[in-house]
């Protein structure tokens, strides 16, 4: 049967850029249809009627919505390349840094970003101390996923490129390399690694001037 | 594969916490003894502490000295453990993406949308009744998509999906029943109001669950303080 493998996203969406990543280094075919957030297309709207949102992935007409969801059914249709681990004590290790990075990392960048100034000083402390937990769990391994890219770092995207860009939309640094040297080691293997660095949005002026109209110019002027 | 003996598997948890229930329900479905560690509401332990250093949350299982924490982590993890006992998660891929969209669904949207229902008032109460009832409608027809006229939204048995929201309807039904609101209504959501009396019927969850009069006393002490 002629398998059909449709992707609906947003170019600068770490989000549809995970599944991307996931689909690229499997070697699937698939149709990207490009999204405009303000203006989402009545076929989006089709296959994701409960949240509305993109990344929503439709395999041979089955459409399957959530960025880490859709990296599971992946890794469990097609087999070769395999992101997650066999071992079910590390499979739930790396379900659980997945969720904490989108739990707790991302709202925590967002807030040290373009939080309330006066929070700001305790915004920035809480997402260094998130950002700690993945110094530590990085440790010596090349990739979150050990020798090889895995679910983990595909999830991690946020961390080690868009962070780059928050960072200078809004003017407070949090990835230091001082401060996290694993971490920030992990983001320059991560983003010249085969499989990703084709698939990162390299028109890094476009989405900078994008995340300053969409969410302000920052928490604070002081910290550039 | 070999029974574990009890001391191999540890729950750190709090019987009122939906939460651990769902860890708790799983085990039972794969017939696994666990000790069970009931943490005082109000102090962390030590042991909770080391074995979940992010979050410093219950539930955490601890299996051969190592511990995984977050209820749905640690669900699918005793399934994959576990794999000789009846299969938790269904066995096709599409079915176990839908079951994982609306465990996550229940986590992200739903379960906020219950918190603090039964002690609020006035037009904060009215405006999170109307959340919850949305989010019902939602689960409602996801019910009948899933279970296909079955009992569960696994089908014949309890799966994935039916843990992670089971527990918390089990609670929904009590503040139901102490009046004021209907949120769990045969019209709206006849599948619903079905499946949660089957599913706190059920054998691993009896016991778990506790009788709807027990969760109205904890209800009532909420509401009182």
């Amino acid at each position: 049967m002629a398998e059909e493998v449709l992707l609906f996203g947003v170019w600068g969406s770490p989000f549809s850029r995970r599944v991307e990543m996931a689909l690229k280094l499997k070697g699937i075919q698939y149709k990207y249809f490009e999204e405009e957030l303000t203006n989402k297309s009545p076929t989006l709207l089709k296959y994701n009627p409960i949240h509305k949102k993109i990344p929503v992935l439709v395999h041979n007409g089955k459409p399957i919505a959530e960025s880490q969801v859709i990296l599971e059914y992946i890794d469990e249709t097609w087999k070769d390349c395999p992101i997650f681990p066999k071992d079910p004590y590390e499979r739930a290790n790396a379900r659980f840094w997945a969720k904490f990075i989108d739990e707790k990392c991302l709202p925590g960048i967002f807030n040290a970003c373009w939080g309330e100034e006066k929070q700001h000083q305790n915004a920035v402390k809480e997402a260094c101390e998130h950002l700690k937990h993945l110094e530590n769990e990085i440790g010596e391994k090349k990739y979150f996923g050990g020798e090889a890219i895995g679910f983990v770092d595909i999830v991690a995207n946020i961390i080690g490129y868009w962070l780059g860009l928050f960072e200078e939309a809004s003017g407070t640094k949090l990835l230091t390399r001082e401060e996290f040297p694993k971490l920030s080691n992990w983001a320059d293997v991560f983003v010249s690694s085969c499989g990703i660095k084709e698939n990162l949005p390299l028109a890094r002026d476009k989405l900078i001037a994008y995340f300053r109209s969409r969410f302000g110019t920052g928490s604070t002027d002081a910290s550039k | 594969m070999a029974n574990s003996s009890c001391s191999d598997v540890k729950v750190l948890g709090a019987w009122p916490s939906p939460f651990v229930m769902r860890v708790r329900i799983a085990l039972n479905i794969k017939s696994v003894k666990y000790e069970f560690l009931e943490e005082t509401i109000g102090s962390k332990s030590q042991l909770l502490l080391q074995s979940n250093p992010v979050y410093k949350k219950i539930p955490v299982l601890i299996h051969g000295g190592k511990s995984i924490s977050e209820s749905l982590i640690i669900v699918q993890y005793i399934d994959e453990v576990w794999s000789s006992g009846p299969s938790i998660l269904p066995s096709d891929p599409y079915d176990r993406a839908i079951e994982r969209f609306w465990a996550a669904y229940v986590d992200d949207k739903f379960f906020p949308s219950m918190q603090l229902i039964n002690t609020a008032q006035g037009e904060e109460k009215a405006a999170k009744v109307e959340q919850v009832t949305e989010g019902l409608v939602l689960l409602e027809e996801a019910f009948q998509k899933s279970s296909k006229g079955k009992a569960f939204f696994g089908g014949d048995r309890i799966g994935f999906l039916d843990i992670a929201l089971g527990p918390m309807l089990g609670w929904l039904r009590a503040i139901d029943k102490m009046g004021g609101v209907k949120l769990l209504d045969e019209v709206k959501t006849p599948g619903l109001v079905q499946w949660v009396e089957s599913f706190c019927a059920d054998g691993a969850v009896k016991g778990v669950i506790p009788d709807i009069e027990k969760l109205l006393e904890i209800l009532e002490k909420m509401k009182g303080n």
